[in-house]
């Protein structure tokens, strides 16, 4: 490489001399602002005049569109823009109540929704064929589940839902994905949109939402979408991406038609990439059935948010538990089936023989209605069924809080008040221009001009739209969380990297975190922590953590042990192996953690305000109050914002890095 | 689905032996969409509508919405009715809808709302002042937590709801940090640790609340309000004579019910029925305390309200219908 080698080459005297010029600069930035801050009053606070009235212009478009405007006003085909969406739910509520139907409502017709026990049976079934017994086991017992814990319902409602949402998820992503690998313009047209579509937080476009598309079910769905398809078209982006050369050529070689390539060549071969991106759109549905409930969609998040309303926090946990259950079913079924080998059946067999799974489920599914029509047992459990835990759970709770209070109040109060609150007040502190000055300075170092001018657009919108303060106090509870994740989840992640067994349970707990719905570590949080900055901190914490976990441990693992027997050769002690060694060879995928960190903080922004915070969360909390779409827009971007500035500064770093390291080896 | 059934057979008898009995079976055949909000005394007046919506021959079906975008909803004609409209914490946005021409105003029921300032009865041991005011300043140490030490802290909900607040702080002259919870998840999750410890605690209530069933208390009395509200426009009202905001809140808000504009032009005869329908506060007590206290699902506790009130419910019934 040409531009590789002055930097090889002078390795000695210019970095230092760079760094310096760096310093320098850093230095008159800060002290120009405090300088500035003292002597204009538009660099200590930001004029109200000078603000875009972005936000105002978002509501009033959205007046105009859903209330104002007619097309082809006076023809016989004239249309309101609301009829078009409207149009698209209906749609969709057409499938919806059919699964619906089978599930949990019944057919008008008369006919009943499927007993339990046949459901459990065919999720049992379904696992046998995809992958062997213990499979069998999981699904059919995960369903059991369900039906044991007096959640049926809400949980056949939900998954009714995710039924029908999965699909849908995975054809958008696909289709895109196709799309995109086509061409590259697509790609880089589409690319942003995703970007921004993951870092919004989903409360901010749930108003538009409702606005266009109404409520229940079906804008709840389109919603999960919104939330769902990006990763998944990533994941199928990346497969189609990497089919080997070799089999492209053969396949031209066969004379494909870019049809036949692209179906019979090249989605085949990413199979297991793409079913990855399925598992993909079932996690994150699920991860969204909380806040889709919302607005209107019914079932185990809807339960879930009236036993938080009531405090029944044991209630709510099972209810919690549950979505956890659907999710780990769904996800090992898909995960199996991604890694299911194909098998080759000997077409000279009978039909029966060749379908035994098939055969074997419809017998099973007649036997069962059969069944369950003599035992209604089997059909509906009784209500008094006496399976709960939630009084256990309620019971631990309440323990939790007589013998532990006392003892959290004096590391809460440390925390808040001799760290966190001084914190806020110096991030408030900081005048506008230095802040602004000092990402483009860093944004240079890292990527040149043009990473600059991106960080430096997007970290001046919030001031332009007038959300500085709320941003500003974003970032320090980001900040704070982030550090707090990687301070816990680094030791953890580097114990689970060196010890099998102990990293199975803490796989185990980290995937069992990252379902788990959030809304239910606010109350306990508070109950312990009150009302406070640091309430929310440790809200997001806990579900933060899981990524900074996985990819330390992920970071570890990957260090070659070829390097690792050769510094033990050379003589080096373990705390060297790990800091001179392991650790330089681990930073880019810790970084890769902490990025997603900062993500996932970002999302729970929008959930902790429900503590009480003053954040952008709070704004968009706010927002909701009244449908003003702007503001929830305007805050939302201006978070997307903060999480693209972020990932896009980690991926100049790591990629000086990783070049570094090529150049050392 | 089986209740739309029997609805649908007792519709046929009544069309093949032409009673007039049914005669809304004329209007409308869309269902009528009744909000489910998440609290309980909501959740069963929701239900009693929808049952005396369907004895009468109407198509309805629940929707479950959270306050904030139920105004939206029913703008749009997506939803029709909300038995429960706030004053306090929902009047904006239900005014905003119904300035625009998207919603109308229901009428109010007889119960009114309080939303003030209050405490768990364990406090007042404590603080023997209480329920006056004044006793806020005598015990502000006792009711800080130590990021306000040595002011007294007061939890309130999020900022807008009451946004007044700051300046009564003020112009009353109380030692009161305000710590605005963003839900009311948050207020009673605070209230419920606090109460197990027998902690001091000042939070933000209303009534009627479920809260009031598990946690007896009482709410803090600040002057009283005017009835012109000079109390907020005229600063020299009041025992400060420089400051407005020198007196509590409202103490009989408004509890309205909501529809969606359209309604009285699609369901004319639901529009009576709604327009009749009159909860008292003693009567949404007894209905919240069904499932609060008694257990009940909603569903039941509103065909139980229904059989204990049935001459009221019966009164409620308009001539279209009869």
């Amino acid at each position: 490489m040409n531009t590789s080698t002055p930097v090889v080459k002078q390795s000695g005297a210019l970095p230092a001399k760079r760094n310096l010029i760096y310093l320098v600069l850093v230095a008159v930035i800060i002290i120009a602002g405090i300088l500035a801050k003292g002597q204009f009053a538009w660099v200590a606070k930001y004029p109200r005049k000078w603000v875009i009235p972005l936000k105002d212009w978002i509501t009033d478009f959205f007046e105009w569109l859903v209330y104002g405007v007619t097309f082809f006003k006076g023809q016989s085909y004239e249309f309101v823009p609301t009829d078009i969406t409207r149009g698209m739910i209906k749609v969709f509520e057409y499938q919806l109540s059919f699964t619906d139907g089978i599930f949990f409502d019944g057919f008008r017709i008369g006919v009943d929704p499927l007993p339990w026990i046949t459901v459990v049976g065919l999720m049992a079934i379904l696992g046998h064929w995809v992958a062997g017994w213990r499979m069998a086991m999981i699904a059919g017992g995960s369903f059991l589940y369900l039906s044991m814990f007096s959640v049926w319902r809400p949980a056949m409602d939900t998954f009714s839902l995710v039924l029908l949402t999965v699909p849908l998820v995975f054809t958008i992503g696909l289709l895109l994905a196709i799309r995109m690998s086509k061409s590259l313009r697509a790609e880089r047209f589409i690319t942003p949109f995703f970007d921004l579509m993951q870092a919004m937080p989903p409360f901010a476009y749930m108003v538009p939402i409702v606005v266009l598309f109404g409520i229940g079910d079906v804008p709840a769905m389109l919603a999960v979408s919104v939330f769902a398809v990006p990763p998944v078209a990533r994941c199928i982006l990346l497969g189609l991406k990497t089919v080997p050369n070799e089999v492209i050529e053969a396949g031209e070689m066969a004379g494909c038609t870019p049809r036949q390539m692209l179906w019979r060549v090249k989605v085949p071969t990413s199979r297991s990439t793409v079913l990855v991106g399925l598992n993909q759109g079932i996690m994150q549905t699920l991860a969204m059935i909380v806040l889709a409930s919302l607005i209107g969609a019914s079932g185990l998040g809807n339960e879930l948010l009236n036993s938080l309303q009531t405090l029944k926090l044991g209630k709510a946990l099972e209810q919690g538990l549950a979505i956890v259950v659907i999710a780990v079913a769904l996800d090992r079924l898909s995960a199996a089936y991604a890694h299911k080998p194909k098998q080759y059946i000997d077409q000279s067999l009978p039909w029966m023989a060749k379908h035994k799974h098939l055969v074997f489920a419809a017998a099973f599914v007649i036997a069962s209605i059969v069944l369950a029509w003599l035992v209604p047992a089997l059909r509906v459990l009784p209500k008094e069924w006496p399976l709960t835990t939630a009084p256990m759970w309620d019971a631990g709770v309440d323990w939790v809080l007589l013998n532990w209070y006392d003892n959290v109040q004096g590391f809460r109060n440390f925390v808040l008040i001799d760290i966190l609150i001084p914190i806020k007040k110096f991030m408030l502190s900081i005048p506008w221009p230095t802040f602004i000055g000092l990402v483009v300075l860093l944004g240079y170092r890292l990527g040149g001009w043009k990473l600059s001018l991106a960080v430096g657009l997007m970290i001046s919108f919030p001031l332009l739209t007038g959300l500085w303060k709320e941003t500003m106090i974003t970032i320090y509870m980001i900040g704070s969380a982030a550090v707090f994740c990687i301070v816990v989840g680094f030791p953890i992640g580097l114990i689970a990297s060196k010890n099998e067994r102990l990293s199975r349970y803490i796989i185990l707990t980290c995937d069992f975190f990252q379902t788990f719905p959030s809304f239910i570590y606010l109350i306990p949080v508070i109950m312990l922590f009150k009302v406070s900055d640091i309430s929310a901190i440790i809200a997001v914490l806990a579900f933060a953590l899981v990524p900074m976990i996985r990819y330390t441990n992920l970071g570890f693992r990957n260090v070659p042990f070829s390097i690792r027997e050769a510094a033990i050769q050379q003589g080096a002690t373990r705390w060297q192996q790990l800091r001179k060694v392991e650790l330089p060879l681990a930073a880019p995928e810790i970084m890769l953690g902490i990025n997603q960190v900062i993500f996932m903080a970002l999302f729970m922004v929008a959930i902790t305000a429900l503590i009480g915070t003053q954040d952008l969360g709070s704004e968009i909390n706010r927002a909701r109050t009244g449908n003003k779409t702007g503001r929830a827009l305007v805050a939302g971007l201006c978070i997307a914002f903060l999480g693209m500035i972020s990932d896009r500064l980690i991926k100049a770093w790591r990629k000086q890095h990783s070049y570094r390291q090529e150049n050392h080896d | 689905m089986k209740n739309r059934m029997m609805k649908l057979t007792v519709a046929a008898i009544a069309a093949a032996s032409m009673t007039p009995m049914f005669a809304v079976a004329a209007e409308s055949e869309d269902p009528i969409q009744v909000i489910d909000n998440n609290w309980s005394s909501q959740k069963v007046l929701a239900r009693v509508a929808k049952l005396m919506l369907d004895q009468i021959g109407y198509n309805t079906e629940l929707v479950t919405l959270d306050t904030q975008s139920q105004f939206a909803a029913m703008g749009t004609g997506d939803a029709h009715l909300q038995m429960e409209v706030w004053e306090g914490s929902m009047n904006a946005s239900f005014m905003k809808e119904v300035e625009a021409g998207r919603m109308i105003d229901g009428g109010s029921h007889q119960a009114t709302t309080r939303e003030e300032w209050w405490y768990p009865d364990y406090v007042e041991e404590l603080c023997p002042g209480l329920p006056d005011y004044t006793a806020l300043n005598d015990c502000a140490e006792l009711l800080s937590t130590p990021e306000t030490s040595p002011s007294a802290r007061y939890l309130s909900g999020p900022a807008e709801w009451h946004p007044e607040d700051v300046e009564r702080i003020e112009a009353l002259g109380l030692d009161v940090v305000i710590v605005n919870a963003g839900s009311a998840d948050a207020l009673f999750g605070e209230l419920k640790s606090a109460a197990a410890r027998k902690e001091p605690i000042i939070l933000f209530n209303w009534a009627p609340n479920w809260v009031g069933a598990a946690y007896p208390g009482k709410f803090i009395e600040f002057p009283r309000r005017d009835a012109d509200n000079k109390c907020v426009t005229d600063p020299s009202w009041g025992i400060n004579p420089d400051m407005a905001n020198d007196c509590g809140a409202a103490v009989g808000g408004y509890l309205k019910k909501g529809l969606w504009a359209g309604f009285a032009d699609k369901y004319p005869c639901a529009n009576d029925l709604i327009s009749n329908i009159d909860f008292t506060g003693p009567m949404i007590d007894a209905a919240a305390a069904m499932v609060d206290v008694d257990g009940l699902d909603h569903d039941a506790a509103a065909a139980k309200w229904i059989e204990s009130n049935q001459e009221v419910a019966d009164s409620w019934v308009p001539e279209c219908a009869a």
